[in-house]
């Protein structure tokens, strides 16, 4: 039944955040909880599927690129092996172990938040952003590296080699890809200090460390992308010109 | 002046009446159903009409059914269309063995066609009535697409890479033919016109003042760019000979086999290290910058030419088209 | 007769300051902010179109050059599918909505909403940017190389700009699928839940998968232009038809996010002014599930003409008729709905009729471009063209103007004139059919798209276009003044002039901030509409 014909009562006072079910605003619920949420544990659910979806788009992100890189590793693997030849296996190796330490150091940073070491969580956290910055550094010194030896593709690029149009495709791929997980490793690092900073003002519990978590999650994915990375762009071929 | 409004092209082509047909089809299949779908809307809409709007409808959930029903049966009859319509473009996408084949280029904004017996043409293309025609055609710099809407063919010209479309002419007269991707400021004024001869005034007009035939023409360049000096007829130069090579297949380095079509031979000019054949080194340097698309397309009817045995024919005679069995169709 | 009175408080005049909207958190204010700025899109997007139409009057190019010309479908392009057709009814209607639907007080991240409105602004200031510089031609496809290497044109500055709006869409996407998720009042399980809610559901698993692809490609394509990157050039080796892959793997997915929010739309809508059931919920339900997962497997067919293998071209032809099942199954569905309804012809219903027909010769006409043979003729022609508009205008858009006009009373607690609404409905309805009809023949003939100047054959159907355009654009100038103007004059429309069910009919018109004063306790259906005790028709 359309219902316009009833006058409104007036509603309401001022515009006060009604309480739920069990009605009346009371402060005692956690600082943190947000007020559209009703329980701690509804935020806390919320907000790790949020950063789990998040996660998803960053994977069809570098999706793209990798689909790219699928297809000319197919049509010109000759190409790929060359210029994977041209990158520095050892920095990269260095690299990866850094990447992978600095998961551990985080890993161990969430449990600490989680049992309520507040020191042992700065802690842990500050060493994690040591050894983030430690790969953008190791790949500051690649990427210049490549422009001494003018192997960054465009204008200036060259190369010698009977493959060296396709190799500039596969550098460009290799910048592409690794220029965009540096991007996230920034973005990371700068993250990891707002967490780091919020874990100095004791500002986390066991009952909230959800920014902590949600941090880990970020950063072990971009570590899980540069797993990824590593094999398919260092380690093309690797066997062959080993052997 | 309803008489004088186009509502429907003309078919001048074999292929036109089975596109068509398919099209008289779709539509009456849809048709039926959108008249469906609106007759029991309209119907519905006016019979339970209410206009107090105060009363309720009768609460139907649904039916399971006619869930069913109606899934199905619209799934079935898009496969009817489907397979009808996959038929169908395997016959445009498919050319018959012989053909008469014309290369095209397309560049901002103009098509190029060239006859193999050296007739070239901008923007018009005469062919004559009753023949399968091919045309093999690249783009010289963007993406263009190769249209003529009379005989419901059209296909991407896209550089690096070679298309075609094939065709047997109905009817005579002149065709729009159109470029259908756009490819910049006058994209729509890269058009001209398909010309359909009745044979014998196609050999008329072939005759004319005709240009070197594409195959001399690509001689020529064979002997200029120096390619004979690496592919000495013998085989025992820096390069396979290259006789009777046309249309028969390749072992490469790594095993791979080959079939030596015009996409092949175009590559092994221009990027001439991907697909090396087996026993002979990566000495070949690359073409590109140094011969265009349409020279590409002459060293191509050249190396058509050679024959596998003795001397390469003397390929400076100038062939008239209408020999299909002496040319072949490439594939 | 009693007389309803705007209620004293509600979420637009419990802050008066402009920084109280444009700091706010308040899902209901976000998604009028979003109005603001797609209807500036909608109207710059009719301008472009305006230009094409006039141009397209006479075969020669005597209206603008063909520069120009190149410009005006692009940016019109541009600003009709990132600005209007992505956004409207998902950032407009679904952010206003869908919290009020499943008795929340907000999304689940009220920050990230207003975030998602301001990068939708930002991108959309870099694409005005690029049109204040002259504008971008390769059209809204951007096909290399043309993009890459021969457009003298603001290529970059527009790419951004897509980038930029791209992510407006992943945030709302993935705040809508958190929100429906966990955000849910008490007893309203999965299929308790409006179908608007499904609807917005499948979309934000659409803007989720989807839109980061296009933003990579972008990226791609700002590379290869800016620094020569050589990834779609065919002189290094690259494949230009790699671009079309990867732009169309978005772009096809696209098309859904625009128009299963509209299709929920029409759920809601004809369950109201039936008031019954819509038939067949769960069918409806999972339609728009499959919509969203099939829309990602048949990009391909936007290049069956490119150089793909026919055996290639042949699935996608095959997975492109199946998406089409669902649609079908959507349209069965709601026309047995109006059977046994009570059918109340208000103007959101009209729009619903509209959409009906129009949608269906949109979805019908698909079928012929997913036909191999057929689309070889085809593709790039003005079928394609009508093909789309169809869709998205006859379809997205007249979904989007139903859903506005059912929920304007919610959003302003004002009542528009239901006579000039339906005159309004009927207008856009005959011009939109008057423009895009023709097309249809047009394509047929070969009238190739893009075209500038034509052959003089194709000029009286091209003429009839242009009339039909020129009723469009009066239709939605007449809508956008009566609904400014019940803003200030209309009368109080009341909680539920409709009389529907939902719970967004539930709270006050319109709402107070935090949308419900308890919480709601849901213990039925989403469309009950029996249980309110008038007698069946």
């Amino acid at each position: 039944m359309p219902n316009g014909a009833v006058a409104h009562a007036d509603p309401h006072g001022p515009a006060s955040a009604a309480g739920f079910g069990a009605g009346g605003h009371d402060h005692a619920h956690h600082p943190a909880l947000q007020h559209h949420f009703q329980t701690l544990d509804q935020q806390h659910e919320a907000s790790t599927l949020g950063m789990w979806i998040f996660l998803v788009t960053e994977v069809m992100f570098f999706g793209g690129l990798l689909m790219a890189y699928l297809l000319y590793r197919v049509w010109y693997p000759e190409a790929w092996s060359e210029g994977s030849e041209e990158l520095d296996i050892v920095l990269g190796g260095f690299n990866t172990v850094v990447l992978i330490g600095s998961s551990l150091t985080m890993a161990f940073g969430v449990r600490a938040a989680q049992t309520g070491e507040q020191k042992a969580t700065v802690r842990w956290l500050l060493l994690t952003i040591g050894l983030g910055l430690t790969f953008l550094v190791v790949k500051g010194f690649e990427y210049y590296h490549k422009w001494e030896l003018h192997h960054i593709p465009g204008p200036n690029f060259s190369f010698e080699g009977p493959h060296a149009a396709q190799v500039q495709i596969f550098l460009s791929l290799y910048f592409g890809l690794t220029g965009l997980h540096a991007l996230h490793m920034i973005i990371g690092c700068a993250i990891m200090g707002v967490i780091t900073w919020m874990a100095h003002k004791k500002r986390f519990t066991p009952e909230w460390y959800t920014p902590v978590e949600l941090a880990g999650l970020y950063w072990h994915f971009v570590d899980i992308v540069w797993i990824f990375l590593f094999p398919l762009l260092y380690l093309v071929d690797r066997a062959r010109q080993l052997s | 002046m309803l008489s004088g409004i186009p509502l429907f092209p003309e078919q001048a082509s074999t292929l036109a009446p089975e596109v068509d047909n398919l099209y008289f089809f779709i539509t009456a299949v849809t048709a039926f159903f959108a008249l469906l779908v609106v007759v029991f809307v309209t119907v519905f809409a006016i019979k339970y009409r209410d206009r107090t709007g105060t009363k309720v409808g009768e609460p139907i959930h649904g039916s399971i059914p006619l869930e069913i029903g109606w899934s199905l049966i619209p799934f079935l009859i898009t496969m009817v269309i489907f397979a009808w319509a996959t038929v169908v473009f395997f016959q445009i996408v498919r050319a018959p063995d012989q053909t008469l084949e014309v290369y095209s280029t397309g560049k901002r904004w103009m098509w190029r066609f060239q006859h193999i017996d050296g007739k070239s043409e901008i923007n018009e293309l005469h062919v004559p009535l009753g023949r399968p025609v091919k045309v093999v055609f690249t783009s010289e710099d963007v993406l263009h697409s190769l249209y003529v809407p009379a005989f419901r063919v059209k296909a991407d010209a896209i550089p690096g890479r070679y298309s075609s479309i094939w065709f047997t002419p109905t009817k005579t007269g002149e065709f729009h033919l159109f470029c259908a991707e756009y490819c910049g400021t006058n994209h729509s004024g890269m058009i001209g016109k398909v010309v359909v001869m009745e044979p014998n005034e196609y050999q008329a007009w072939l005759s004319g003042d005709t240009g070197l035939p594409m195959a001399a023409r690509g001689e020529q360049l064979f002997q200029q760019l120096g390619c004979v000096s690496c592919h000495l007829p013998d085989g025992a130069g820096r390069g396979p000979s290259l006789l009777g090579k046309f249309g028969g297949q390749e072992t490469l380095g790594d095993g791979t086999v080959v079939a030596v079509d015009d996409v092949y031979v175009r590559e092994s000019i221009l990027a001439p290290q991907q697909k090396l054949v087996a026993g002979y080194q990566p000495l070949m340097p690359t073409f590109q910058g140094q011969v265009n698309e349409e020279g590409v397309m002459s060293l191509i009817e050249y190396i058509k030419t050679l024959p596998s045995t003795g001397q390469p024919a003397a390929a400076a005679q100038a062939r008239t088209a209408p020999a299909p069995a002496a040319q072949g169709g490439s594939r | 007769m009693t007389t309803t009175v705007l209620p004293r408080v509600n979420y637009l005049n419990v802050r008066h300051t402009l920084a109280s909207w444009l700091f706010t958190k308040d899902h209901k204010r976000i998604g009028l902010m979003y109005l603001v700025v797609v209807t500036a899109a909608f109207a710059l997007g009719g301008v472009f179109a305006a230009g094409v139409r006039i141009e397209l009057t006479t075969p020669e190019g005597d209206f603008v050059s063909a520069d120009t010309y190149n410009r005006l479908f692009t940016m019109h392009g541009v600003a009709m599918v990132f600005f209007v057709l992505i956004p409207a009814v998902p950032a407009i209607l679904g952010n206003f909505v869908l919290p009020l639907m499943i008795g929340a007080k907000d999304v689940a991240f009220p920050k990230i909403n207003l975030l998602s409105w301001y990068v939708f602004v930002i991108g959309f200031v870099f694409t005005l940017a690029a049109m204040a510089f002259g504008g971008v031609d390769t059209g809204w496809t951007f096909y290399t190389p043309y993009s890459t290497q021969f457009s003298n044109s603001s290529v970059m500055l527009t790419g951004i700009g897509i980038f930029i709006t791209g992510f407006s869409s992943i945030l709302t996407g993935l705040n809508f699928m958190v929100t429906i998720h966990r955000m849910r009042a008490p007893g309203m399980t999965w299929f308790r839940m409006p179908l608007f809610v499904w609807a917005l559901y499948a979309t934000s698993i659409v803007q989720i998968l989807g839109t980061p692809v296009i933003a990579i490609t972008v990226g791609m394509l700002a590379l290869e232009r800016a620094l020569g990157f050589g990834i779609f050039d065919p002189r290094l080796g690259g494949d230009p038809v790699l671009f079309q892959h990867l732009f169309w793997f978005y772009s096809h997915p696209a098309v859904y996010i625009m128009i299963l929010p509209p299709m929920g739309v029409i759920s809601e809508v004809i369950a109201c002014f039936s008031r019954k059931p819509v038939f067949g919920y769960s069918f409806v339900a999972f339609s728009s599930l499959a919509i969203a997962i099939f829309g990602f497997l048949v990009w391909a067919h936007h290049l069956f003409v490119a150089g793909i293998s026919p055996y290639s071209a042949m699935v996608f032809s095959f997975l492109s008729f199946a998406v089409a099942v669902p649609s079908a199954v959507k349209t069965f569905n709601w026309t047995a709905t109006l059977y046994k309804g009570a059918i109340w012809w208000q103007a959101p219903m009209i729009w619903v009729f509209g959409f009906l027909g129009l949608f269906l010769v949109g979805g019908l006409t698909g079928l012929f471009l997913a036909s191999l043979g057929l689309d070889v003729h085809l593709h790039d022609t003005y079928f394609v063209v009508a093909h789309f508009h169809y869709i998205m205008v006859g379809g997205a858009i007249m979904g989007y103007f139903s859903g506005l006009h059912y929920w304007w009373p919610k959003m302003t607690g004002k009542m528009y004139s239901n006579s000039a609404a339906t005159f309004a409905a009927v207008l856009v309805f005959v011009g939109f059919n008057l423009t895009f009809f023709p097309q249809f023949i047009l394509g047929y003939l070969g009238m190739p798209r893009r075209y500038h100047v034509y052959a003089e054959e194709f000029q009286v159907l091209n003429v009839m276009s242009t009339a039909g355009a020129s009723l469009l654009g009066v239709g939605y100038t007449l809508i956008a003044s009566y609904l400014i103007h019940s803003v200030f004059r209309g009368r109080a429309a009341g909680d539920n002039p409709w009389g529907a069910t939902g719970l967004e009919w539930e709270t006050q018109s319109p709402p107070i901030p935090e949308n419900f004063d308890e919480t709601p306790i849901v213990t039925g259906g989403a469309y009950e509409y029996t249980k309110r005790g008038a007698k069946v028709a």
